[in-house]
């Protein structure tokens, strides 16, 4: 399946791709008004090492994923390979968030938690992180074993 | 074509089910169930009193679950007896029931210690199921005091249910802190300081000594007025199955990583068992829902003839009360060195030995914990990674390039 990669010798640092990930998924139209003044909460986190090499990390969809078989309210599935959260079965236990290696799964600012979902369920249909990278440090397609 | 019967119908139970049919399409599946419910989320029950989810919203899987599985469940009925040798089990209806193989999923039940005068009080309560929490419910009015007896996890959410929706809320404990089984004194004094400020009083360091109807008689001399008891004083793990059919059992039914118990085809997961906890190094019960579904899943695989194991169990806990979430994994062994940084809002307590982050206790901020908790669940040394800048903060930088590469650029 198709998943997110990262080009960490290409990423800026700049953080966009954590706007546009709260954009899309903000259910707005215009990104001023979604964003503006707000604290963001994204489902991507740009993390920077010590040789100062930054990077995103989002999801993994994990062939064999931990936050799903951990969530004590059944809100976490695995369909298809893509790794979704409901947001209606979700009562914000967190313990996905204790669970998950990566740390991609994040607190949504409501109390419930959040992941990437590929923007398969907002409006933008393809990752809007990797749309809108203006270095192409961040890529969608299909690598390693097929599941 | 194999005949799978699993005794249990909660998370482990879902979980095994989940595992046979990833391994065998094609073997039959019975499930004994108790309970008049199909699969739900225990720990929800808190939930529902506080009105955050429904019972419909509680169920743990779909509605077509059970047909979607080719699972065949016997509600409202439960085991017996394992006849290990025959391979069969007898039901309380008196049927038999044969099968190739057997999963126990019989979880635990509330444990209450023997009180004077118990029998005295009317609206008295245990806080593990839905009729429980149902029972509870209505029980309840805006008027009722509340007692509840155990500070742990089950009494204290059982608090926060209940907050709003009675008059008073006193919980007593004979630990001296909150949460005793998962928090220290300076985590459990944040977290009750806490609580207090929402309204939940404590009698701590003492335990009720006698009930007179709607009074209890602490051991401290101090009497508490109530109008409903909540007994959540501990669970015990129902090995007795196991046991009476000649398996091993301690405080849990003994299980290897790969969810066996010592009779032959027959496993066990989930909060009935006792199993490894690899940050300690000892066998110890721990009752955890993800814990339960991991075994349920490990030992399905094994029933259908695959191979599975679940060998970096850790105990681990995510609650939060009132907006302040406290997340615990691991253990702090003997000698564990602790590194410390708190101030009003949070606290973060990490605990090493030995090269190996060995557990946590983290209140107030929750980022990206999981990180941490696969430093324990991988035993990663810690020379092998930047842990001064895992210190400040959970994050993948701490682990190397060769690391991220792996994790960032392939599929896992």
């Amino acid at each position: 399946m198709k998943r997110i990669y990262v080009k960490e010798e290409w990423c800026l640092g700049c953080h966009l791709c954590e706007y546009n990930c709260a954009f899309a998924n903000s259910g707005m139209t215009d990104m001023v008004k979604a964003l503006r003044g707000k604290t963001i909460y994204p489902r991507i986190q740009v993390e920077q090492d010590e040789n100062g090499v930054t990077y995103a990390v989002s999801c993994r969809h994990c062939k064999d994923p931990v936050c799903v078989k951990s969530c004590i309210a059944g809100a976490l599935s695995k369909k298809d390979g893509v790794i979704e959260i409901d947001h209606d079965k979700c009562v914000g236990c967190q313990t996905c968030v204790l669970v998950c290696p990566y740390g991609a799964v994040v607190e949504d600012g409501s109390g419930a938690a959040q992941k990437c979902e590929l923007c398969l369920k907002n409006s933008c249909g393809a990752p809007a992180c990797v749309k809108g990278c203006p270095n192409g440090a961040i890529v969608y397609e299909e690598r390693g074993e097929a599941e | 074509m194999k005949r799978y019967v699993i005794i249990g119908n909660g998370v482990a139970a879902a979980g095994c089910i989940e595992g046979i049919r990833s391994a065998d399409a094609e073997g039959s599946i019975t499930v004994i169930s108790a309970e008049n419910h199909p699969v739900y989320c225990r720990p929800l029950i808190s939930y529902y009193l506080e009105k955050k989810t429904d019972l419909q919203r509680m169920n743990y899987r779909t509605e077509s679950f059970y047909a979607d599985h080719g699972v065949t469940v016997l509600y409202g009925k439960t085991a017996e007896q394992i006849d290990a040798e025959a391979r069969q089990i007898t039901l309380n209806t008196g049927e038999s029931l044969p099968y190739d193989a057997l999963c126990c999923c019989t979880g635990s039940s509330p444990f209450v210690p023997p009180m004077t005068g118990l029998d005295t009080v009317e609206k008295k309560f245990s806080f593990i199921t839905i009729d429980d929490t149902l029972a509870l419910e209505q029980a309840v009015t805006p008027d009722s005091r509340v007692l509840i007896i155990g500070a742990g996890l089950i009494g204290l959410k059982c608090a926060e249910g209940l907050h709003g929706r009675v008059q008073s809320i006193t919980v007593c404990d004979l630990a001296p802190r909150v949460l005793s089984s998962i928090l220290d004194d300076k985590c459990a004094a944040m977290m009750q300081k806490h609580l207090e400020a929402n309204g939940i009083s404590f009698v701590l360091g003492t335990s009720a000594k006698e009930f007179k109807g709607n009074s209890a008689v602490m051991q401290n001399g101090e009497t508490v007025d109530f109008d409903v008891l909540v007994l959540a004083v501990g669970v015990r793990a129902n090995t007795a199955l196991v046991k009476n059919a000649g398996g091993e059992a301690g405080r849990g039914i003994t299980v290897d990583v790969a969810c066996r118990t010592s009779l032959p085809d027959v496993y066990a997961a989930g909060d009935c068992t006792e199993y490894h906890d690899i940050s300690s190094d000892s066998v110890k019960v721990m009752a955890l829902m993800p814990n339960a579904y991991m075994q349920g899943h490990t030992a399905g695989v094994n029933m259908a003839g695959g191979e599975a194991v679940f060998s970096n169990a850790i105990p681990m806990n995510s609650i939060g009360f009132f907006g302040l979430h406290c997340h615990t994994a691991g253990s702090q062994p003997e000698g564990c060195e602790m590194i410390e940084e708190a101030d009003d809002t949070h606290i973060r307590r990490l605990f090493v030995k030995d090269d190996r982050l060995t557990g946590f206790m983290l209140i107030g901020h929750m980022h990206r914990t999981g990180i941490y908790t696969a430093l324990i669940r991988n035993q990663t040394p810690l020379s092998s990674v930047d842990f001064a800048r895992l210190r400040i903060g959970p994050q993948l930088a701490a682990m190397g390039a060769a690391y991220r590469d792996k994790v960032l650029k392939g599929a896992v």
